[in-house]
């Protein structure tokens, strides 16, 4: 017999502790967790961080509006009130390790482009030139050592 | 006395007469001679945006420099900018400007070392204009062909006005980094640019 290796899904599950990212409304770009599932297209979700402009209050949020992140809050009881889940909040560290994923990152770093002045658009359009000439000249230097097929 | 606008006094038989110069009019005109219309605009002094500071580096919008990043100097009451390029870093001269066509960039660079002299020169009445042509063009000189023209002479005091400020803008420059190929570099729309939505 064959051996077949079942394994379980890799998903991101919309489940109690998920972490989602608000992606329309009041409170775009957010984080928050979710706290109880209501039905099939609506979460209770609840943001408590500890930075002022970064909390969502408690409310219910079509899933429709929500990107499902990849972090959990383990074993976060269900429909816990804020309190718990910002201990919690914090204990797993959510705002640091979102701070680090690339969609984080990337967001940040459009967001920066975008409020430059001329000047400093100009310097970023040099330093990229920069950059971009050391790269073009190391691969050159592969290419003129790899061996001719 | 001389009265001839008065007329004169002349002698008919035992009375005599002032007889008026001019004759007066025989009939009064039909209508009353209309009251011109008092002008109530006044000339106030071009009131300039915030942004356009002196010593701010202007992105110019029209014209032949068009779209030069360039250093504003001063407003001068004629109700334009005067700014210079400065000349050596990317060819524009002494120059007066209207500020309608004209970004103001958040970035400035130091004049207050500017000569204050020249600057108080080149901002007179007359500066910029032209002298009258001393050769008038005749039609011969039309009609003779294959004759090079003569070639434009920058007059030497303009040149020395440049070089006396744009001297310590210069140095100014020098200072900070990249700041030199910024003003060389000519600005333009690429592909995706919203000017409405772009910071200066």
């Amino acid at each position: 017999m064959a051996d077949i290796d079942v394994k379980v899904a890799q998903w991101k599950l919309v489940e109690v502790g998920r972490v989602v990212l608000i992606r329309r409304g009041p409170y775009i770009g957010k984080l928050a967790a979710i706290v109880e599932i209501v039905d099939h297209r609506r979460v209770l979700i609840d943001g408590p961080s500890t930075e002022q402009n970064k909390i969502v209050p408690r409310h219910v949020l079509p899933l429709a509006h929500a990107t499902l992140t990849p972090f959990v809050i383990p074993q976060l009881p269900r429909s816990a009130g804020t309190g718990p889940v910002r201990k919690l909040w914090q204990k797993n560290e959510i705002d640091g390790k979102w701070a680090k994923s690339n969609y984080a990152q990337k967001t940040e770093r459009t967001e920066r482009r975008k409020n430059l002045n001329d000047f400093e658009r100009f310097k970023v359009m040099r330093l990229r030139k920069q950059a971009r000439f050391e790269v073009q000249k190391s691969q050159a230097k592969l290419r003129a050592a790899a061996p001719k097929s | 006395m001389s009265d001839s606008t008065v007329g004169q006094t002349k002698q008919f038989g035992k009375g005599q007469r002032l007889v008026p110069a001019q004759k007066a009019q025989k009939w009064y005109p039909v209508d009353d001679e209309s009251q011109p219309k008092k002008v109530r605009k006044t000339l106030r002094p071009a009131k300039l945006r915030e942004s356009l500071k002196p010593g701010t580096i202007l992105i110019l919008l029209a014209g032949r420099f068009r779209g030069k990043r360039v250093v504003l100097l001063k407003h001068l009451d004629q109700g334009v900018l005067l700014v210079t390029g400065p000349f050596k870093i990317n060819g524009v001269p002494l120059r007066r400007v209207n500020s309608r066509y004209v970004i103001a960039t958040s970035t400035s660079v130091d004049i207050s070392a500017v000569d204050s002299q020249t600057l108080e020169k080149v901002s007179a009445k007359d500066y910029f204009t032209k002298d009258k042509a001393s050769q008038k063009k005749s039609e011969e000189a039309f009609f003779q062909q294959g004759e090079k023209p003569q070639k434009k002479v920058v007059a030497s005091a303009r040149a020395s006005d440049q070089k006396a400020v744009d001297q310590s803008i210069l140095a100014s420059v020098k200072k900070e980094n990249y700041l030199g190929s910024y003003l060389a570099s000519s600005f333009s729309l690429r592909n995706g640019d919203k000017p409405h939505e772009m910071k200066w």
